[in-house]
């Protein structure tokens, strides 16, 4: 066979199932204790100091990460189930779950040792949000166009340009952002550009907010004039930041959030639809249940593949691919689903209020941290198309 | 996957060596069927999932679904899975297999009934290799309402020809007034445990004939030129090809998750009752179901009109997957069915039901 792609049947260890009744223990509490309401879609952008810190104190954020730096020294498997758990119930992980994704990794492997020692253990606390400096008005989707400049200067570079989509800016301590230090070269356009840790209180920077179409204030511009950055925020190597990139997008592409975004319409379609919907109703909702499943099962298998210290960058785009059209689907065909359903359901109106949310939301899915035809770019590329 | 396994492998030989797709294509007559049964047969494969007391190989069921993934990567047209589910089916009353090709069928609609004088009566509509096989396991329903596991010579019975989509016969065979060459009491739940079973194994050789059209559109991209180069290089082929290896990925996570939860689960899971086999069996015959449907125009697009033709081998693996959809319950059969259960037990244990897989 020339495309060898495998996702084999892993099941989480037994610590993952004694965890997941610890983290639902956890959750039942603080909506008992009224943190956060898990049956609202939109919990206010999910943002919550309160929740964060909590969820920092019982470790489970970094929790794969070195003991020294505040991490648990966890499996991958186990930060899995934390996730997904969370993710389900609507919990508001907006302040950290950037961090413990993605930001905090890259600090773990290019950020120098007093970095590393100052923000990764305030990261596993919940006291640290962290926005991702990538996108520009010129350079979406192709990153390595991105022209906001690092300039050398004394003891460290002036940044001047301007990102934009910047989710979470408006919150964030800290931002990973890719400046431009270099020209592209002839050989190699994805030259020239490095990655640096940002404090957003460095003055010269203004954070602008860009409403969404549903009224939210969740992304950003983030204008740079002369902010100054010192040497010791550069993350690895100066004009070299496309070798960095990779390996953290299987993480990043492959975790229950790619498809769980939308869940809670399916949780409130099987109330609507009620104890014995109609043959129609039954099916579609069958069919959902065996494409969520399935979908998990894949992303579960690309997590055991993480754990063993892999790096399945295929099996990880087709799981964004797959999840995020499904979630993206999953609005509208709930709605047909619904469309004879007892319109005096007891939770009508709850459905159509995540409904109209998710319906809404539904368009970001396939955008967001790389599009379905930039994965389908990548899967085309692992299959040796180009 | 077991794919590494010596099972496998020897599974994998005998059809690259006897019937590979290309070879069945080209083939005047069917005259390579017997020596390709023989081989088969020989090396115990056939009855993998018979323990040796009872005449088989007494292989594991994981062995016996990566002789089923091979089945699917090479189209084979001999009754293979059906000796094997027929041969697991007996195994459960303790009922010895004999040589040779079985047919065996499992569904939910109108029963078989063994009445009390001992003789079955029924019509089964559809049964696949039916005419092929030189026997047939089912379950039929004593007047008392308890299942049998019953063993019948097709000689016996009154079959009417039909066929596949794939060509293979899919007979309707009647069955009033035939004496079973063996009956025994079937265990509790094996009515469920059977199409469970049924629907694993065919979404296992969907996963695989998935893999192989996968790899034949591949291959085929990137040698055929338009406008002056492969058209490989062009994205919209490309993105076929992408969504094609999306079909594939999901129905072998799902397939393989399936085939694993029946692994290693009792001998008999008990249907709904056994939460965990009913959802991964289901979920895998809708899902694969589904990826059959969209992988094969998929790879039909790609191949453009040779593989619209009698000659080219791919129809050999699109036509078994839309067939094979339809066996041991059809995408909508399984999705009512779990649908309702979702329905009934309510939306608060719908994630704890997946999160336990
Ligand atoms: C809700 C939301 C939050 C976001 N948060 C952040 C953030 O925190 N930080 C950040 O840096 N960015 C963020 N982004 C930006 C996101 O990464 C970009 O939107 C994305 O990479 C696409 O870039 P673009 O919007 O400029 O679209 P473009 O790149 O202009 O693409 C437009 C269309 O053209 C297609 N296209 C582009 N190139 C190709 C090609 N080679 N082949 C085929 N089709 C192509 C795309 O697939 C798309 O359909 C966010 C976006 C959204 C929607």
């Amino acid at each position: 066979m020339a495309t060898e792609l495998t996702f084999d049947p892993l099941r989480l260890p037994p610590e993952c199932v004694a965890l997941r009744r610890e983290v639902r223990a956890f959750l039942a509490e603080e909506i008992e204790a009224g943190t956060f309401n898990p049956h609202q879609a939109d919990n206010d952008q999910g943002y919550s100091e309160e929740f964060s810190r909590k969820v920092g104190a019982r470790g489970w954020i970094g929790m794969t990460w070195p003991k020294p730096y505040g991490g648990r020294e966890r499996s991958f498997l186990e930060r899995y189930v934390v996730t997904e758990e969370f993710r389900v119930a609507n919990a508001p992980v907006r302040l950290h779950f950037i961090a413990d994704r993605q930001s905090g990794p890259v600090l773990l492997k290019y950020a120098s040792e007093r970095v590393k020692a100052d923000v990764l253990p305030r990261i596993c606390r919940g006291e640290v949000c962290f926005a991702i400096g990538m996108s520009e008005p010129n350079s979406g989707s192709d990153l390595f166009a991105a022209s906001t400049r690092a300039t050398k200067t004394d003891g460290g570079w002036l940044v001047n340009g301007t990102k934009v989509w910047t989710s979470n800016a408006h919150h964030a301590h800290y931002m990973i952002g890719l400046f431009r230090t270099s020209p592209a070269t002839k050989e190699n356009r994805r030259h020239g550009l490095t990655q640096f840790l940002v404090d957003m209180k460095t003055p010269g920077i203004t954070v602008n907010p860009i409403y969404q179409m549903t009224g939210q204030h969740d992304f950003n511009e983030v204008v740079f004039q002369d902010a100054f950055m010192p040497d010791d925020h550069v993350l690895g190597e100066v004009d070299g930041a496309w070798k960095q990139a990779t390996s953290e997008l299987a993480y990043e592409r492959s975790g229950p959030e790619r498809f769980l975004e939308t869940y809670y319409v399916l949780t409130e379609l099987v109330r609507v639809l009620g104890e014995k919907p109609d043959i129609r109703g039954a099916e579609g909702l069958g069919r959902l249940v065996a494409q969520v499943h399935a979908l998990r099962r894949m992303s579960v298998s690309v997590a055991g593949m993480l754990h063993a210290g892999k790096e399945p960058v295929v099996e990880a785009a087709i799981v964004k691919d797959l999840g995020t059209i499904w979630e993206q689907k999953l609005p509208h065909r709930a709605r047909d689903l619904a469309a004879f359903a007892e319109a005096e359901a007891a939770n009508r109106a709850t459905f159509e209020e995540h409904l109209a949310f998710a319906t809404q939301i539904a368009p970001k899915l396939t955008i967001q941290g790389g599009t379905t035809e930039i994965l389908r770019g990548i899967i085309a590329r692992g299959l040796g198309l180009r | 996957m077991a794919s590494d396994s010596i099972v496998a492998e020897t599974a994998t030989r005998i059809f690259r060596d006897l019937c590979d797709p290309q070879t069945v294509t080209s083939a005047a007559d069917e005259r390579w069927k017997g020596p390709a049964w023989t081989q088969l047969e020989e090396a115990g494969l056939t009855l993998a999932w018979v323990p040796a007391e009872l005449g088989g190989a007494g292989a594991d069921l994981a062995d016996g679904f990566a002789i089923l993934r091979q089945t699917g990567r090479f189209a084979v047209p001999l009754p293979i899975a059906e000796t094997l589910l027929a041969g697991w089916l007996l195994a459960r009353a303790n009922i010895s297999s004999p040589r040779g090709a079985m047919a065996c069928t499992a569904r939910a609609g109108h029963p078989v009934s063994l009445t009390a004088n001992g003789s079955l009566s029924g019509r089964l509509r559809a049964v696949p290799f039916g005419r092929a096989a030189r026997h047939l396991a089912l379950l039929a329903r004593r007047e008392s309402g308890d299942w049998a596991v019953v063993l019948v010579e097709t000689g016996a019975a009154r079959i009417v020809d039909g066929s596949s989509l794939a060509g293979d016969p899919l007979d309707a065979v009647t069955l009033d007034g035939i004496r079973p060459v063996a009956v025994k009491d079937a265990p509790a739940g094996l009515h469920d445990a059977v199409m469970l079973m049924g629907a694993t194994m065919r979404a296992m050789q969907m996963a695989g004939a998935l893999e192989a059209i996968l790899d034949a559109a591949v291959t085929y991209a990137n040698e055929r030129v338009a406008f002056e180069r492969p058209i490989a290089k062009f994205q919209a082929v490309q993105h076929n090809l992408a969504r094609l290896a999306g079909e594939t990925a999901v129905a072998m996570a799902a397939a393989g998750s399936a085939a694993d939860a029946l692994a290693s689960s009792s001998a008999v899971p008990r249907g709904e009752e056994d939460l965990a086999v009913f959802l991964e069996a289901a979920a895998a015959k809708i899902r694969v179901g589904e990826a059959a449907g969209e992988g094969a125009a998929i790879a039909h697009q790609v191949l453009g009109a040779i593989g619209f033709t009698k000659e080219h081998t791919l129809h050999r693996f699109t036509q078994r997957l839309w067939t094979w959809r339809d066996d041991f319950g059809s995408e909508s059969h399984w999705a009512v069915q779990l649908g309702r259960h979702v329905a009934a037990n309510g939306a608060d244990a719908l994630w704890p039901m997946l999160a336990a897989r």
